[in-house]
């Protein structure tokens, strides 16, 4: 192995990148508009929620309770009977219907506790849960305000005082942000590399360089430093100037350990885009190839929904991708600002499966050359 | 220029032929007239535009300047191309290009027969009638890219020939092929052009002995005609002895300035061997590429191998310089056995691979400075180097050029200079010459002379051109993986009693395949078949045609099937993704962790935390002790909810004196920290309410009540609701991908030419590639299905009937938008990343499955009421979770029939029967 070998083919990779368009435009783009748009078009809960109201009661309370709901959580309500609303329902065009029966006013002011009935599409599962709780409040609320007028009732209560850590206000583009950039530093490094393998495999300059005094290590760890290095460079960018200054998210944690947390996850991603380069043919192959790894690797490694939601088995699997452990890295660093102390077991399990997965890669390399004739 | 023999109106006539590529000019000013019945050839080396001539003149490129009459009528118009395409017949340049590799040869010539409107029978007769005259028969089975390069060069002969053409347009039908491949090729030719002596033949080819035996020869250079004639008339003209020298002197006075005949001088003595091959054998599986070869290279020997396409010297080449390890046999340079791992023998060899290999990316200068850093030369001697590389073959002009811009011609010195950038001993250069012209073959030729003369290098080259070969010192004449004869060129000629080279070669491998695989010429039933055929297949040009609209489908499904990855993708793809799905993105939230910091240690606090604990939703962790350890643990990650109950938390709450609990959320990642909000807040007000319901007071009575109903899904359970809502996705992304992909593979790979100059319309190819893909949807969608109601238990309450109708009509739309994304895109990644794109963004956005349409503004709003996801996304509610069928959910059912013959009419606007 010769150190400067791999020096000078990293360079020539550099050089190969900086001449091809379009993945350089891939890689500004996801790093910046792609970044920033993926973190503010998070979509609120509730957002111009469609919701009917069937007014069987028509007093001053019922008008007010319609009056509540308005852009931007809500539609305005629509206004219609009760056989219409099963038929909206059925058509999904009411998330919420509200059902005020007839004498509501009247029969709450005399003490019989009446019914309000709240219909919930629940086949919208994102507003369901959330939006219902919302309703439920906003026409208590109401209905409390209504009464204030007619009694007062003081009642003691034990309070419940919730606060929100590292995200006070829950911010989701705090969330979203940080984690496109985690993806596309997957992403990126998985298409840069295999791309990168699969061109030279079409333009049969492997085989050139493996009739030099060049061995397949060297090749490999070449396109792994090089690769890794553009991206790395990315993704500080992103998170400096995109994720903490264009989008304005605090980061607690050291970006300088985090950022080594990343150089090692990209040794093993890199090394998987070399091991998809040898098991795909072309070009064509190793796309439909990213599809099928790269959306399980993303979707379930924690960083889209939180893990406890997924089967035991599956968090257990997934404990063995190299997203999984550092999106919890990452987590770790940049929301919580733990330090080295918390995250050391994250580290080493990603060299661990950095270290195997560039070792496949390299078993693969040599094999898929020798049978390319 | 001589005339053409006037008997008869000529084949094709073309008037100021002009034609470019973006900025690069292919034709100038073309103006010919082809004479009809004979056999015509286009002569010039590669990329004179020879290609793009024959291509216009068989109607697969769109005329862009001047005009073109072939059979009587103007190529730019659209009937008269559709009227005459039975009668040419196209064959494009590259070993079986408009072959498809997966299909047998059977299967191939059923496609192509199908196309042109021939019955079951007729076609299976025919066939028999092809393969027999070309002694493809015994190998009717086998895959066309599995065919010798002679074997799929007659094929696509045969599928030329299924229509009985009146003229053949052949574009380099023998570059690449045996001499005894090629001498049959010609012989069936002049058999077929016996049997039908009005069918015109016009033929390109780089061979210029092979041209010297056609009527009439029309010789291109840089995109214009340089002479036309007879090869008698040409030869006269210049005053040659040979087409090559005639071609040569035809050129401009420019482009010949500087060429000098090869003169190889006599080679001093025998040196001791630099290569030595020993029964060296390779096997792939079970097929054996090269056997038992052996030879003896000597130092300074210009040693060259000879044989075609295939044949297995490119193998051999390879274990020789250790890049294949060899399955039996022994290969040594400079005495020593080829290790793979040994780096000092690879200092001392250079090689040149077949297809050009430098990095495009890097100048030429940047390329030369890689390859010596590579090979370890001293830092400090590489400029000096790679300018003393540049000298010696003239490459200082284009030092920062990329080779791109470079003619093939310096390219290939460029390979040269990089090869010996370190001042090997040996080179083993692969068809270094192939495709470049004459005069740029005979500057390489010099250049190798030198170093085996001068600098005693040996080298060992391989060719097909016998004029190289008759250079070398000496030559092995490679067959079938096995080496025939191994001697110099006049040697080999005088043991077979030949008159040339390739004559000598001729023989030897006659001698070699016995009489197994020789065929004789075209049979005569050719004809007689043929011309009452033409009658038949007339009368079928119309736009729908079912017999080819299926023809292309089942092509589709064979190559599917024999395509792993695709398959996989295409039957799988979307369960796997469904599954990652379906765990990936619910929000169904258990065991969730929490703590709590008790600071009251009574029954009441304990009952609090037992309240939570009891819960499904949380996961109860060991105590927390202090702030410190609250603030560590959250930090670590190890806490989603930790709860602090202050102290005197029981007094209090007996007296009913205010008091507050406090809790904290792991709040980086906020849909979770939402959800344990929620819990917490539900499971504090149960906690209250039994509280109150116990207190001895008594609770005063709730003012009204809200009744919440949880329609269609009442366990609120995020599969039942989100599984619905992914099968407008999983439906819409795969389905459209390898429909985009169907088309788009034919642009990159070649075969879309067949849309080109076969009678099959727009629309039925369209259909024809689409009807496959809905089948492997409704596939898919059964798969989902099954995959939903078992595993996933997602209740099904409405009509399945109703499901699958609405599925099947979307699918059709989804793979119709692969169809009509597949007509702006021109490479496979690019089909593979924009359907993805196209199909996600708006599915996921506008069709309702996060926010409903209802709420949408703007142009969203418009895309999703007309986009058929939106449709579909309401009939799957409907009919999962909303108990309804067909009598509720007609309206959704209008927009998605309408959808599909907007969609294919679109596709069919857009897709081209010609190149442009």
């Amino acid at each position: 192995m010769r150190t400067n070998n791999i020096l000078n083919l990293g360079i020539k990779e550099l050089r190969s990148l900086a001449r091809d368009p379009v993945m350089l435009v891939l890689i500004v783009y996801a790093f910046t508009f792609w970044t920033y748009t993926a973190a503010t078009v998070m979509p609120e809960t509730l957002n111009r929620a469609p919701i009917a109201i069937v007014d069987e009661d028509g007093s001053p309370l019922s008008t007010r309770i319609i009056g509540a709901f308005y852009p931007p959580h809500f539609l305005p309500p629509a206004l219609i009977s009760q056989p219409q609303m099963d038929a909206g329902m059925d058509a999904g065009n009411y998330v919420f219907a509200l059902d005020i029966p007839p004498d509501f006013q009247r029969d709450m002011l005399a003490g019989r506790s009446p019914v309000i009935q709240l219909n919930v599409d629940a086949t919208r599962m994102s507003q369901a849960f959330a939006g219902s709780g919302y309703v439920q409040t906003m026409v208590s609320a109401e209905v409390a305000e209504f009464l204030a007028h007619h009694r007062a009732d003081p009642r003691p209560t034990v309070a419940l005082e919730l606060r929100a850590r590292f995200n006070p206000e829950l911010n989701k583009s705090w969330f979203g942000g940080v984690m496109e950039v985690i993806n596309n530093i997957t992403m990126l490094s998985i298409v840069l590399t295999g791309a990168a393998l699969i061109r030279e495999r079409e333009h049969g300059t492997v085989e050139h360089l493996l009739v030099m005094p060049v061995t397949p290590f060297e090749i490999m760890s070449a396109k792994v430093w090089a690769m890794a290095l553009v991206v790395l460079l990315a993704a500080t960018f992103a998170l400096t100037v995109v994720v903490q200054g264009w989008l304005g998210v605090p980061i607690e944690g050291s970006i300088v350990l985090f950022l080594a947390g990343a150089a090692l996850h990209l040794f093993a991603t890199t090394s998987m885009g070399i091991l998809l380069g040898t098991i795909a043919r072309s070009m064509p192959q190793f796309g439909l190839l990213m599809i099928l790894v790269l959306l399980p690797l993303q979707l379930l490694s924690g960083g889209v929904t939180p893990r406890e939601s997924m089967p035991e088995l599956v968090q257990i699997a997934m404990l063995a991708a190299p997203t999984t452990q550092f999106v919890m890295l990452a987590q770790a660093i940049l929301y919580r600002g733990a330090g080295l102390s918390v995250v050391w077991p994250q580290l080493v399990a990603i060299a661990v499966i950095g270290t195997t997965l560039f070792s496949l890669a390299l078993l693969r390399f040599r094999r898929t050359i020798a049978t390319m004739a | 220029m001589s005339t053409a023999p006037a008997n008869r109106a000529p084949v094709a006539r073309l008037t100021g032929i002009g034609l470019r590529y973006g900025a690069v000019r292919a034709l100038t000013g073309v103006d010919l007239e082809l004479p009809a019945g004979q056999l015509l050839g286009l002569i010039g080396p590669d990329g004179v535009g020879k290609s793009s001539l024959l291509a216009l003149i068989a109607g697969a490129r769109a005329v862009q300047t001047g005009r073109i009459e072939v059979l009587g009528g103007d190529m730019a118009d659209a009937r008269h191309r559709r009227r005459v395409c039975p009668r040419i017949a196209y064959m494009p340049q590259g070993l079986g290009k408009n072959l498809y590799p997966t299909l047998s040869i059977f299967e191939n010539l059923d496609f192509f027969g199908s196309l042109f409107g021939h019955g079951r029978a007729a076609r299976a007769a025919r066939i028999r009638e092809l393969t027999a005259a070309t002694g493809l028969a015994p190998f009717i089975d086998r895959p066309a890219g599995k065919l010798s390069g002679g074997m799929k060069q007659k094929l696509g002969l045969c599928c030329a020939l299924i229509h009985d053409p009146d003229l053949l347009i052949l574009d380099e039908p023998t570059t690449g092929v045996d001499p005894l491949s090629r001498r049959q090729f010609w012989e069936l030719i002049a058999g077929i052009r016996a049997a039908r002596p009005g069918m015109s033949v016009l033929v390109a080819t780089a061979y210029m002995e092979e041209a010297a035996r056609f009527d009439w020869l029309v010789a291109m250079d840089a995109g214009a005609v340089l002479a036309t004639g007879t090869p008698q008339a040409l030869l006269e003209r210049t005053a040659s002895d040979s087409l090559e020298e005639a071609f040569i002197a035809l050129l401009p006075e420019t482009r010949r300035r500087g060429h000098q005949a090869v003169v190889i001088p006599p080679r001093p003595g025998d040196g001791d061997v630099a290569i030595e091959a020993q029964d060296l054998s390779m096997k792939f599986g079970d097929f054996v590429a090269v056997d038992q070869v052996s030879f003896r290279i000597q130092r300074g020997e210009i040693f060259g191998f000879i044989g075609s396409n295939g044949c297995g010297k490119t193998t051999t080449m390879k274990m020789l310089t250790g890049l294949l390890p060899p399955s039996a046999g022994q290969a040594r340079l400079f005495g020593q056995t080829v290790d793979p791992r040994d780096l000092d023998t690879r200092r001392r060899v250079g090689y040149m691979s077949q297809a050009f290999s430098l990095y495009t990316e890097l100048t030429v200068r940047q390329n030369l400075a890689l390859h010596a850093r590579l090979f370890a030369l001293p830092e400090a001697s590489i400029p000096g180097r790679v300018r003393e590389m540049a000298e010696r073959f003239d490459l200082a002009g284009v030092m920062d050029t990329l080779p791109n811009a470079l003619p093939l011609g310096v390219r290939q010195r460029l390979s040269l200079a990089v090869a010996l950038i370190h001042g090997p001993e040996l080179l083993i250069l692969d068809e270094p010459t192939s495709g470049v012209d004459p005069i740029a073959r005979d500057g390489f030729w010099r250049a190798l002379v030198e170093l085996s003369r001068r600098d005693g290098v040996t080298i060992f080259i391989s060719t097909h051109f016998m004029n190289e070969a008759e250079r070398c010192d000496r030559i092995a004449l490679m067959h079938a993986g096995r080496v025939l004869a191994t001697a110099a060129p006049a040697a080999l000629v005088a043991e077979r009693g030949a008159d040339t080279l390739e004559n000598a070669f001729v023989g030897y491998l006659e001698a070699a395949a016995g009489a197994a695989e020789t065929a004789g010429p075209a049979a005569p039933p050719l004809l007689a078949a043929g011309t009452a055929r033409r009658g038949k297949s007339a009368g079928i040009q119309r736009w729908l045609n079912p017999r080819r609209l299926l023809s292309y489908s089942r092509r589709e499904t064979l190559e599917l099937t024999r395509d792993p990855i695709r398959l996989t993708l295409a039957l799988l793809g979307s369960l796997i993704l469904m599954l990652v799905m379906g765990y990936g993105i619910t929000l169904d939230v258990e065991d969730l962790t929490f703590a709590v910091l008790d600071r009251d240690q009574t029954t009441a606090s304990r009952d609090y935390a037992l309240n939570l604990s009891g819960s499904r939703y949380f996961a109860e962790r060991p105590p927390i002790r202090d702030y410190a350890e609250l603030d560590r643990r959250m930090r670590a990650g190890e806490l989603g909810l930790a709860v602090e109950i202050p102290p005197g938390f029981g007094r209090d709450v007996a007296r009913g004196r205010p008091v507050a609990i406090a809790a904290w959320i792991d709040g980086a990642m906020p849909t979770r920290a939402e959800t344990i909000q929620g819990y917490v807040q539900g499971i504090h007000a149960q906690w209250l309410a039994t509280r109150m319901a116990q207190s001895p007071t008594g609770a005063a009575a709730e003012p009204m009540r809200i009744e919440v109903r949880f329609r269609y899904n009442p366990d609120v359970k995020s599969l039942v609701a989100m599984v619905p809502a992914m099968l407008p996705l999983l439906l819409m992304l795969i389905p459209a991908m390898l429909a985009a992909l169907a088309v788009v593979r034919e642009k990159e790979l070649g075969s879309i030419v067949n849309l080109y100059v076969t009678p099959v319309s727009r629309l039925e190819f369209l259909l024809g590639k689409q009807l496959p893909y809905v089948a492997l949807a409704m596939i898919n969608f059964a798969l989902l299905w099954l995959l939903a109601v078992t595993l996933f238990r997602v209740p099904m309450t409405g009509s399945l009937p109703t499901l699958a109708f609405a599925a099947l009509l979307y699918v059709t739309a989804a793979t119709a938008v692969g169809l009509l994304i597949s007509t702006f895109v021109r490479s496979q990644i690019a089909a593979i990343f924009g359907t993805a794109v196209l199909s996600i963004q708006p599915t996921v956005q506008f069709s309702g499955m996060i926010d409903p349409v209802s709420s949408l503004v703007g142009p969203g709003a418009l895309i999703g009421r007309i986009y058929p996801a939106t449709h579909f996304l309401t009939i799957t509610r409907g009919t999962f979770s909303k108990a309804l069928g067909l009598a509720d959910l007609y309206p959704s059912f209008v927009p998605l029939l309408l959808a599909i013959p907007l969609l294919i009419g679109l596709g069919v606007l857009l897709t081209r029967k010609q190149e442009r």
